[in-house]
């Protein structure tokens, strides 16, 4: 018996001996000897709440082995425990709620039955214990090679992401298929599910508005197209002309990336509304009436654009040059025109990177939520709709979990379709083998159709950064030009007084807020992404390809669903965090955990496999391997990821606007409400403030970790990857 | 480029504190779903020894080599190590280092930090694992390159830290996993005696994995042979060469001619086979009258063109290489077409040249008793 495992079984004790098992009391803050002893497990067991005794059981069946007891025979008590406490623990969770049984068959013992609140500290403690308990003996019963970290790993990542991901789904399924009295109800379902709002085709015929699903469908496939064409068309300028701003592609590709979604909407209000920049001047030289055409469909368009546009550009930049250039030159030398060999040879070859593509920017703009929300009008699409059904007059949370599902079914769709489509076809034209070949340069109509539409594009885009940057200096943008730094300092302000600084401006408490969450959930993301990349690359165990799927699952959810479901799910004991910052924290570190999983898997498939292997036969056991050998070399991945779910915590709106409280309210949150007060030019100002704050953490995170060292001759081609391996 | 035969033979200070252990395998069965990689396979390395694994590629050796350091599990059988069980140990319990085909040095770390960290993660202070590591480096012939990145090293240099580090912990049983595949073929032949010369010389009990027939005859005590997940035959390069136990053996070691005859009369431990009009005197390994195969090795067949003896079996040469030491021919004949090889000869015969053929007596004949 290993000392770790000894170490777990005291802290299964000792979280249900010594730990409050109940979290976040109502009422008056407990005194010491309340917090620690007084509300244990035990205690409270002892004093009523007898459904805590069984617990007992399972962890006295964990000291059996570690009083005596040989190996094979003492995994079997380990593993028995394990499972034993784990489903206790689980059932008297679900089974008792805050108001008595939540199955209705148990109230025949006795109605409304014991209550209880949600878990706290001893039983997540407990909880933890016979999860690594259960795992290293499975581990000791030869299980991944015998291997307790590599099992433990994998219990713990599993656990997590049941809690997390199919906990809160599967509720939002539930809550759709039920009633306002929480009983099964597919009827009450079919109505909600069929209501004309959502799949009414009125404007094909009528004056009416279209159903909300088909909205969004349609502005996904707008997008889609839309980005899709200009990103090609900057991908093919980058890579194959000798075009001279090349440089400024790059930069002009990360910035929307760390721009708040909705920014880009707020400028073009402030270029287009109705007291915009460009309106005012259009009104005032040619007479072109002010008008509102911006809110809604076109608006929506034109900022999504914006916003996705590069992250098409850094998936298609990747195909194109990945491919080989001999294929070209073969073509060439078989006597094919430069058009046709781009029309027959390097089209296809682009075809899974086109699709990915495609994709990305359908499922991005059926999350968006910002941007809707800022400039949809009467455009209403799911993502706002699935908002206001849960906090506007409706408050009904059943329609909400119904249009998430509409939501969900969609994006899974869309991911489905391009799986099948894509499929087991090999487009891999690198090869491991030399190739010396010149790219093909683009034909003439192929390069000029690539600057007309992306040299005006690029103009625009830069303009619209213009207009952020300036409307965060004057006072109104569109009427009065007077240089300020009013915005700054209301949002911003710091005070000295006797006592030290006060930050009295506005901002400061979301600012905060918001730091504290991204960095806290920057790194636990990191870890538990490149965990999963090293558990899914390295090691074998048999389900493994779910165990893929869930990890990557989480990416597929609109934020806006995450949301819903989160509040839908961990409002109610047996997990009740909703209004703490804990809940803020795992939203992100789930929603972007998809990203470090990529990004590891992609660093750790060129990582020989054997330096694993060696490490291992020199003694060193995974755990160690990991540390010394494998974390150095994915020192990419780690900075990718990290910078990724900073990023994305710092930014992120759909998701945590179900989640902020006024404790825990988020910079983008905030911002939001700004806009809506009309204050343009203090959340354009924020905003501004937000895209330095993350230049300079990007920065930080590069510097803190450090580049990866192999003594090769060069490792330029490091540095401008990150902002590739960013993204997904 | 420093060597690693200027060691010379150490004095009792600087000899491995531990034993060399023996390795056994008792039916050791490792299958992937519905594939089985190694099917049932039972052998004993004795201690000091330096076995290899040889067999064509997919035939299972690696994946013994690699049940050997725990870096796979066994799905049935036994594995001991110097008598211990040790099948459910993983990799990091077992006192068994590796040479990896790659040479797996880790980049971010020097040649030093690099054979130092079998010492460190045991847990031995940095300054004894800095000390062990120079000892096994300077035992290479590595001494001054101790600061140097992997990636600056040539490949054998890279090869002999790789050596360093398998050693420094100075395990039970040290494992190479196809050690010369990406070297020249120049400096294979030098690396694989500077590897048998550090085995003899420190006495460890070696397993070695090689496709290469020839490396294998070269360094080996004894070499298992294996073929579709099994051992097809272990023995002294000797035996396999001159008595291999059946026709994929006597294919794999060496070239052979593969030829069919008949035992017309057994007398005592000899056969007499006929084949054609030739009649020779063989151990007859157990087999009964009747038809036979035999192996014929390259340099055991005779060809004269002059014609001159009345019991040869007469053919035509059709093809003639001149490879300087040797001189390799492709003869057609009633008994088969034979690839014929002659050393010391001056002129080669000319291709269409009626010649005798006929077999050594004493060597490179042998009967093939499975086939």
């Amino acid at each position: 018996m290993s000392r770790a495992t000894v170490g777990w079984i005291v802290l299964g004790w000792v979280g249900y001996v010594l730990l409050p098992w109940y979290g976040f009391e109502r009422g008056a803050a407990p005194s010491l000897t309340d917090y620690f002893v007084g509300g244990s497990g035990l205690v409270r067991g002892l004093a009523g709440a007898w459904w805590l005794l069984p617990i007992l059981v399972p962890l006295l069946l964990a000291l059996r082995p570690a009083l005596a007891g040989s190996r094979p025979v003492g995994s079997s008590w380990l593993v028995a425990s394990g499972l034993l406490g784990l489903a206790l623990v689980v059932l008297q969770g679900f089974l008792i709620g805050l108001n008595g049984w939540t199955v209705d068959a148990l109230k025949v013992f006795a109605d409304p039955g014991p209550s209880q609140d949600g878990m706290g500290f001893g039983a997540a403690l407990t909880a933890s214990a016979f999860l690594i308990i259960l795992c290293h003996g499975l581990a000791a019963r030869g299980w991944c090679r015998g291997d307790a970290f590599v099992t433990s790993s994998i219990g713990v990542v599993i656990a997590l992401i049941v809690i997390f991901v199919f906990f809160p789904v599967s509720t939002i399924l539930a809550s759709a298929f039920a009633d306002d009295g929480g009983n099964f109800a597919p009827l009450t379902f079919l109505t909600k599910f069929m209501d004309r709002s959502i799949w009414g085709l009125d404007c094909l015929t009528g004056e009416l508005r279209c159903g909300v699903a088909w909205n969004t469908l349609f502005l996904g496939v707008l997008v889609a197209f839309g980005t899709t064409a200009l990103g090609l068309a900057f991908a093919l300028i980058a890579t194959r002309t000798a075009f001279r701003y090349k440089k400024l592609l790059r930069v002009m590709s990360v910035l929307p990336i760390i721009t708040p979604p909705f920014v880009i909407g707020l400028a073009l209000i402030l270029l287009f509304g109705r007291s915009g920049a460009l309106s005012a001047v259009l009104f005032e030289w040619f007479g072109v009436p002010r008008s509102r055409w911006i809110y809604g469909l076109p608006g929506i368009l034109i900022a999504q654009l914006l916003a996705f546009t590069p992250i098409a550009f850094l998936v298609l930049i990747g195909v194109v040059q990945g491919i080989s250039p001999t294929l070209e030159e073969a073509s060439q030398t078989l006597r094919a025109k430069s058009w046709t060999t781009f029309l027959t040879v390097t089209l296809p070859l682009m075809r899974p990177g086109l699709a990915n593509a495609f994709l990305l920017g359908f499922v991005e703009s059926l999350a968006d939520f910002g941007n809707p929300l800022v400039l949809g009008g009467n455009y209403e699409v799911l993502s706002t709709k699935i908002f206001f059904a849960v906090v506007g007059a409706q408050q009904d949370q059943g329609r909400a979990a119904v249009l998430s599902i509409i939501l969900l079914a969609f994006t899974l769709g869309a991911f489905w379709l391009q799986h099948a489509w894509l499929g087991k076809k090999v487009y891999t034209t690198v090869t491991g083998k030399g190739d010396a070949g010149i790219p093909l340069p683009l034909p003439r109509r192929v390069a000029l159709a690539s600057y007309l539409t992306a040299i005006p594009w690029a103009v625009f885009t830069l303009a619209i950064y213009v207009i952020i940057v300036i409307g965060a200096f004057v006072r109104s943008m569109g009427r009065d030009y007077t240089p300020t730094l009013e915005h700054f300092i209301t949002a911003f302000r710091i005070e000295g007084t006797e006592r030290g600084l006060y930050f009295s401006g506005s901002a400061w408490d979301s600012f905060f807020a918001t730091m504290k969450v991204a960095a806290l959930s920057a790194p636990l993301t990191a870890a538990i992404g490149l965990l999963t990349a090293y558990l899914l690359t390295r090691q074998r165990f048999s389900g493994q390809r779910a165990f893929e799927f869930g990890t990557l699952l989480s990416f597929a959810i609109p934020g806006t669903v995450v949301g819903v479901s989160y509040i839908l799910a961990f409002n109610v004991p047996p997990i009740e965090i909703t209004g703490t910052g804990f809940i803020l924290v795992m939203c992100f570190v789930f929603r972007n955990m998809p990203v470090g999983v990529r990004s590891g898997i992609a660093t750790l498939s060129q990582i020989d496999k054997s330096l694993d292997e060696a490490s291992l036969t020199l003694g060193a056991r995974s755990a160690t391997t990991m540390r010394r050998v494998v974390l150095p070399l994915l020192r990419p991945a780690i900075v990718a990821s990290l910078v990724y779910s900073f990023v994305r915590a710092m930014t992120a709106v759909s998701a945590v606007i179900f989640l902020v409280t006024a404790e825990y309210n988020m910079a983008t949150t905030y911002i939001v409400g700004r806009v809506e007060a009309g204050e343009f030019g203090l959340a354009i100002a924020y905003s501004t403030a937000l895209i330095l704050v993350m230049l300079l953490a990007i920065v930080a995170i590069q510097l803190a970790v450090g580049e990866r060292r192999l003594g090769r001759r060069s490792a330029a081609a490091n540095a401008p990857a990150v902002a590739v391996e960013a993204l997904p | 480029m420093n060597q690693m035969t200027s060691v010379t033979p150490l004095g009792p200070s600087a000899m491995l504190k531990k034993q060399a252990a023996s390795v056994e395998f008792r039916n050791v069965t490792k299958r992937y779903g519905s594939v089985t990689a190694v099917d049932s396979v039972s052998f004993v390395i004795e201690p000091g020894q330096l076995v290899t694994l040889l067999g064509p590629s997919g035939c299972g050796k690696t994946t013994t080599l690699r049940m050997i350091a725990g870096l796979e599990m066994a799905s049935a059988g036994q594995i001991l190590i110097g008598g211990r069980d040790v099948t459910n140990l993983s990799a990091a319990d077992r006192d068994v280092s590796m040479v990896f085909q790659s040479y797996a040095l880790f980049p971010h770390m020097s040649v030093l930090e690099n054979v130092a960290y079998g010492p460190t993660v045991q847990g031995a202070s940095k300054k004894d694992a800095v000390a062990m590591a120079m000892e096994k480096l300077s035992l290479v012939g590595l001494t001054g390159l101790e600061k140097r990145a992997p990636s600056e090293l040539s490949g054998g240099q890279q090869q002999r830290v790789a050596v360093a580090r398998a050693l420094v912990l100075e395990p039970q049983v040290l494992l190479f996993d196809e050690p010369l595949s990406n070297l020249d073929a120049k400096l294979r032949r030098r690396v694989r005696e500077d590897i048998r010369e550090l085995q003899q010389n420190l006495n460890l009990t070696v397993a070695y994995v090689t496709h290469d027939q020839e490396e294998a005859l070269a360094v080996s005590d004894r070499i298992i042979v294996m073929s579709n997940a099994r051992i097809a035959q272990t023995g002294t390069p000797r035996e396999l060469y001159e008595e291999p136990a059946d026709l994929f053996v006597a294919d794999f070691i060496g070239d052979a001619n593969i030829l069919t005859g008949a035992v017309v009369d057994l007398a005592g431990p000899q056969a007499h086979v006929q084949i054609d009009r030739l009649r020779i005197e063989l151990p007859h390994r157990g087999v009964m009258k009747g038809p036979v195969k035999l192996a014929v090795r390259p340099d055991a067949i005779f060809l004269d063109e002059t014609m001159a003896q009345p019991n040869a079996v007469s053919g035509t040469v059709r093809k003639a290489s001149y490879l300087g030491t040797q001189i390799e021919y492709e003869v057609e004949s009633p008994i088969g077409e034979l690839f014929v090889v002659q050393y010391g000869r001056k002129e080669p015969i000319a291709p269409g040249t009626p010649v005798a053929i006929s077999f050594a007596l004493q060597r490179g004949v042998a009967i093939i008793p499975g086939a």
